[in-house]
């Protein structure tokens, strides 16, 4: 056994349900913690973003029309798929960045608990955040919180995995489909990930991830006029300025978190106020 | 038969306007350095002299507004808060049919809706608001909200006062105190609204008012000493505010331009449809930026449907604003005019098919006809751009998926129109739509308890409701 040659895996992208290597032909060197060479997962480029889009866009209609049970039950399997291959993540987190086992596991633990915890917003958000509202005349009016459509996320560097779902759970529970870009010093967790969405009976492209630069792609991100929201979370204080610029080309909804919240949700949201008249 | 009607002039004793007029700041009037003058639309009469804001006007008023956000307004309970706004609201519905005439005289917005629909909803608004004003904690929005602290503002011309009172009502009763800037071409309600402030005893700095024109607006944005910007206006002014602010930590609310779709379903009641379009396009001279623009039509119906709709527009009045049975009222302006003419242009070279009523325009002032185009098609820019004016396009379609297609397909996403008897479809294209706000078998309503803002590039935020209240507060989890 010990002289067995194991199986490398190449780490690709992961856009419309399939996990293609990135158009440029380009990779970077990923190595682990006490510098030795890991892997050479794909530099992501600007068509490889276009690309993306173009899935999670394509896939925005379907995954918007799931009922919130759905959408809360694929999260929940999600979850289940994650808590299976977990000492997979753990070997990957303490490879890439030399944490603790102890560490590594919980920030597992918390990625997998994370999504639980979004699975259960699905089916509530419409009792936070509408209302009926009591206009002065006879109409029935009520504002509900609906998704805006394709939401790009920056994911921190690190935690690499607690990072990336922490982004991109809020983004798509609500309806959103979105496009992240993963930690550049930690990517493969995020590639791992994608082969647990990818049996979680989420639709392809509703979760596209890209591995790269975020340097070369979030402005790239922030100036695509067919992305409605952006995650920013990522990105270094200094540097959102000029995204939040870019952005405004098309008033893209840009923001930044510290923390899991409802909040978190609904900033990827519209509220949408409808009237008719009541008669007889 | 033909009616007849005989001229109803409303009263202009009720209003008196100076000749000259200043800044109002730190709770005084004080004199302007420039000035420019502010018109009646209707006649082109010269009603008084505005003053323009300077940079040092501006740093006053900032620095009125952080004296009495830090030293009063921050101190105050919201119980007590909430006392002012009410009194503004009362104030307001005391001297209603004043601030209506001088809306309308100033504007040239018939009376009829000066006086029915822009000042009660204005007075509305506070009163609303005003009982927010303790009960910050129990809006659902977390219980470590703070109020920004100086809020910039600056409205357009289209709901003078209206538009004052969407954002001077909701940062107070938050807890902010306000810098307002009105419209170049509309600035006397907001000056009246001065004085009212004064009545209510409110203390001074909280509201200040700064006229001017775009480069007043330029200095509140990029003012150092602002911590939040809400603006009302054209998508083209929203993104200049949005990458000014890009690199500051100042929060921006934006309610822009629209271009929306009021589709009717052959299973539409046609005849309340028909009124409803009118009011959709018709409304305030279509200086309305959730004004129904777009008609889009069910083919099976169109050649019916637009000839009710041509006898309904033949009996639109057009005229003095001031006569309470005129429904279009004067354009606001010779430079608004000036776009809608070439807009309409654009409609005619393209191909569309212009028709109007016939209707004897008056000789001085600022006029449009109401008008449709036929023929239109989504790559026309009458189909794409904000008009602007009592312009309609008319689109058609076959199937109620097209219909939403193509009402969808808009950079803007402010509201929309459905008309149709048929529950599930009404429900299945609120759905559909792409709008923050949907008028089913309505449209053109307002009120303070209903949120109103766009998806897309018609802006950013809510103002109204609970929703609304979010825009002046701080303190959610995101930064």
């Amino acid at each position: 056994m010990s002289n067995r040659i194991d199986i490398k895996k190449t780490y690709k992208l992961y856009i419309g349900g399939a996990f293609p290597r990135t158009e440029s032909g380009r990779t970077y060197e990923v190595k682990s913690s006490k510098g030795v060479f890991v892997a050479n997962p794909c530099l992501a480029s600007r068509k490889d973003l276009k690309d993306a889009v173009v899935a999670a866009r394509s896939a925005y209609p379907g995954w918007n029309k799931a009922t919130a049970y759905n959408k809360g039950q694929i999260f929940y399997r999600i979850a289940e798929m994650l808590e299976g291959r977990r000492s997979q993540f753990v070997d990957e987190i303490i490879l890439l960045t030399g944490v603790t086992k102890l560490k590594a596991e919980k920030e597992v633990s918390e990625s997998i608990d994370r999504l639980v915890w979004y699975a259960g917003w699905s089916d509530k958000l419409s009792a936070l955040a509408g209302s009926t509202n009591p206009v002065a005349g006879p109409y029935y009016n009520f504002t509900i919180p609906e998704s805006m459509g394709v939401v790009g996320v920056i994911a921190p560097e690190a935690p690499s995995l607690l990072g990336l779902i922490d982004a991109i759970a809020p983004v798509i529970v609500s309806g959103n489909t979105c496009i992240a870009l993963a930690s550049s010093k930690a990517p493969l967790p995020a590639i791992t990930f994608a082969e647990v969405l990818a049996t979680s009976d989420l639709p392809g492209g509703v979760i596209n991830i890209l591995t790269g630069k975020s340097s070369e792609l979030a402005p790239w991100f922030a100036s695509h006029m067919d992305i409605d929201g952006l995650d920013i979370s990522g990105v270094p204080t200094k540097l959102r300025g000029e995204l939040r610029t870019a952005g405004a080309e098309n008033l893209k909804r840009i923001s930044s978190f510290s923390a899991a919240s409802p909040d978190r949700i609904l900033a990827f949201m519209e509220a949408k106020t409808v009237w008719h008249p009541i008669g007889n | 038969m033909t009616f007849e009607y005989a001229p109803a002039p409303e009263s202009r004793s009720s209003v008196s306007i100076s000749p000259k007029y200043g800044h109002f700041i730190g709770g005084k009037f004080v004199a302007g350095t420039k000035h420019f003058p502010t018109i009646n639309p209707a006649t082109e009469e010269v009603l008084s002299k505005i003053a323009c804001g300077t940079k040092s006007d501006v740093d006053a008023a900032v620095k009125a507004a952080r004296k009495a956000y830090v030293g009063t307004w921050s101190k105050m309970s919201g119980k007590e808060r909430g006392k002012y706004l009410f009194r503004i609201a009362r104030i307001m519905q005391e001297r209603a049919r004043e601030f209506a005439v001088l809306e309308t005289l100033d504007n040239g917005k018939p009376i009829r809706e000066s006086r029915d629909v822009d000042v009660p909803l204005a007075a509305a608004h506070f009163f609303y608001h005003a009982g927010w004003a303790d009960k910050l904690e129990y809006a659902g929005l977390g219980t470590s909200t703070k109020p920004h602290g100086v809020a910039g503002q600056i409205i357009p011309w289209n709901f003078p006062l209206l538009m004052l009172a969407w954002k001077v009502a909701p940062a107070l009763a938050t807890g902010n105190t306000v810098v307002l800037k009105p419209a170049e071409t509309t600035s006397l309600t907001a000056l009246l609204f001065a004085q009212v402030c004064q009545e209510a005893e409110l203390p001074a700095g909280v509201v200040n008012i700064v006229t001017g024109d775009g480069s007043t607006g330029a200095l509140i944005v990029n003012h150092p000493g602002i911590d939040k910007i809400a603006f009302t206006g054209s998508t083209e002014v929203g993104k200049i505010i949005a990458r000014a602010v890009a690199s500051t930590k100042k929060s921006v609310t934006l309610e822009l331009g629209g271009k929306a779709a009021n589709i009717v379903f052959d299973d539409a009641p046609i005849d309340e449809a028909v009124e409803g379009i009118i009011n959709g396009i018709f409304f305030n001279q279509g200086h309305v930026c959730c004004a129904g623009s777009r008609l889009v039509l069910q083919e099976n119906i169109a050649d019916e449907f637009l000839e009710k709709l041509k006898i309904r527009m033949n009996k639109i009045r057009v005229g003095d604003p001031m006569d309470k049975n005129t429904d279009l009222g004067a354009i606001n302006s010779q430079e608004q005019l000036l776009k809608i003419r070439e807009l309409t242009i654009a409609g005619d070279k393209e191909g569309a098919q212009r028709w109007s009523p016939e209707c004897a325009l008056p000789s001085k002032g600022f006029w449009f006809p109401p008008t449709i185009f036929t023929g239109v098609t989504q790559g026309h820019r009458i189909a794409r751009e904000e008009i602007f004016g009592p312009v309609l396009s008319v689109l058609t379609f076959r199937t109620p998926q097209e219909a939403i297609d193509k009402a969808n397909n808009t950079p803007f996403g402010l509201s929309a129109g459905i008309w149709s008897e048929k529950g599930s479809r009404i429900f299945w294209a609120s759905q559909q739509l792409r709008a923050g706000v949907i008028w089913a078998n309505t449209f053109n309503k307002f009120d303070p308890t209903s949120p109103f803002g766009g998806y897309k590039e018609s802006g950013w935020g809510r103002e109204g409701g609970r929703h609304g209240l979010s825009a002046y507060l701080k303190g959610f989890s995101h930064e």
